[in-house]
């Protein structure tokens, strides 16, 4: 599966007032983790996502909290699924003291081990989860041949 | 506003059995009138959310709603978790005035300061 994840971990590069804000085993949590991710991509973020398969369908999960409907864009390609979009910050006023999200573009593609029907994939979106069925095309589905012997 | 999560840790052991939460990222900003908070809580609702200020403390907790996925996992990023997160609260915050809300998986916590706190302009009569 052909699937790059980058995560950029917050820095803590210590702000005045808030370089306490985590805890020494959050920091190191952090670190410890940081070190096991792969990193691929040169820019940008990677949201978490899981794949899921059974006999008929793959299921593709991707945690995208706080976008709009029509900032996702899906698209299949070649038996590739291409999940992308752009988070853009909230406009708020005042000063940051903490930050740790990520915004702007993210894309992530997953190479599907078996064909798809494309008409019959359907995507949802809720809680900031977004949610992919792909029902795997009919010559992809395991098959019961009888073998009779004469 | 320190984050104290190991102190409520060792308080929570006694009464409840052990539990493993995710930290959520957060964006904090601070304007005259208080603190907002933004937590990405994925696959959090409403009903999901539990906010507790006690003892200075602002504890945010997040339950996921299970999602419904067919077949077995062949790739996984995703941690089950529920959130948690505590923070120390700025003694200059009302209590009794913080508010909250979620959005498509986002919670915007707004911690007011409290009136007296706030800087006043005077005008000279």
């Amino acid at each position: 599966m052909n699937i790059i994840r980058y995560q950029r971990y917050p820095q803590s590069e210590l702000s005045p007032a808030f370089d306490r804000l985590s805890s020494l085993r959050e920091e190191m949590d952090r670190l410890f983790e940081a070190s096991f991710r792969t990193s691929g991509s040169l820019s940008g973020w990677a949201p978490a996502l899981d794949v899921y398969q059974d006999k008929d369908q793959f299921t593709v999960v991707a945690e995208l909290p706080g976008f709009k409907k029509e900032e996702i864009e899906i698209s299949l390609h070649q038996g590739a699924l291409t999940i992308s979009g752009e988070r853009k910050a909230e406009a708020s006023e005042g000063e940051t003291v903490r930050n740790e999200r990520f915004f702007g573009r993210f894309q992530r593609t997953v190479a599907l081990a078996s064909p798809v029907n494309a008409a019959k994939v359907r995507a949802s979106y809720q809680d900031g989860v977004l949610k992919i069925e792909l029902p795997k095309a009919e010559e992809a589905k395991p098959k019961q041949i009888e073998v009779s012997v004469s | 506003m320190n984050n104290v999560a190991n102190q409520q840790n060792e308080t929570a052991v006694a009464t409840e059995p052990a539990r493993y939460y995710t930290t959520p990222l957060v964006d904090v900003v601070s304007h005259e009138e208080g603190y907002l908070l933004r937590a990405e809580m994925p696959g959090v609702t409403k009903e999901g959310v539990e906010i507790t200020v006690e003892n200075g403390h602002l504890t945010i907790v997040g339950h996921r709603q299970p999602l419904a996925v067919a077949g077995e996992r062949i790739y996984g990023e995703r941690r089950g978790h529920d959130y948690r997160r505590v923070y120390e609260l700025d003694p200059s915050i009302d209590a009794a005035r913080v508010s909250a809300k979620i959005d498509h998986g986002v919670l915007t916590v707004t911690l007011p300061k409290a009136e007296s706190v706030k800087p006043r302009r005077i005008t000279l009569e």
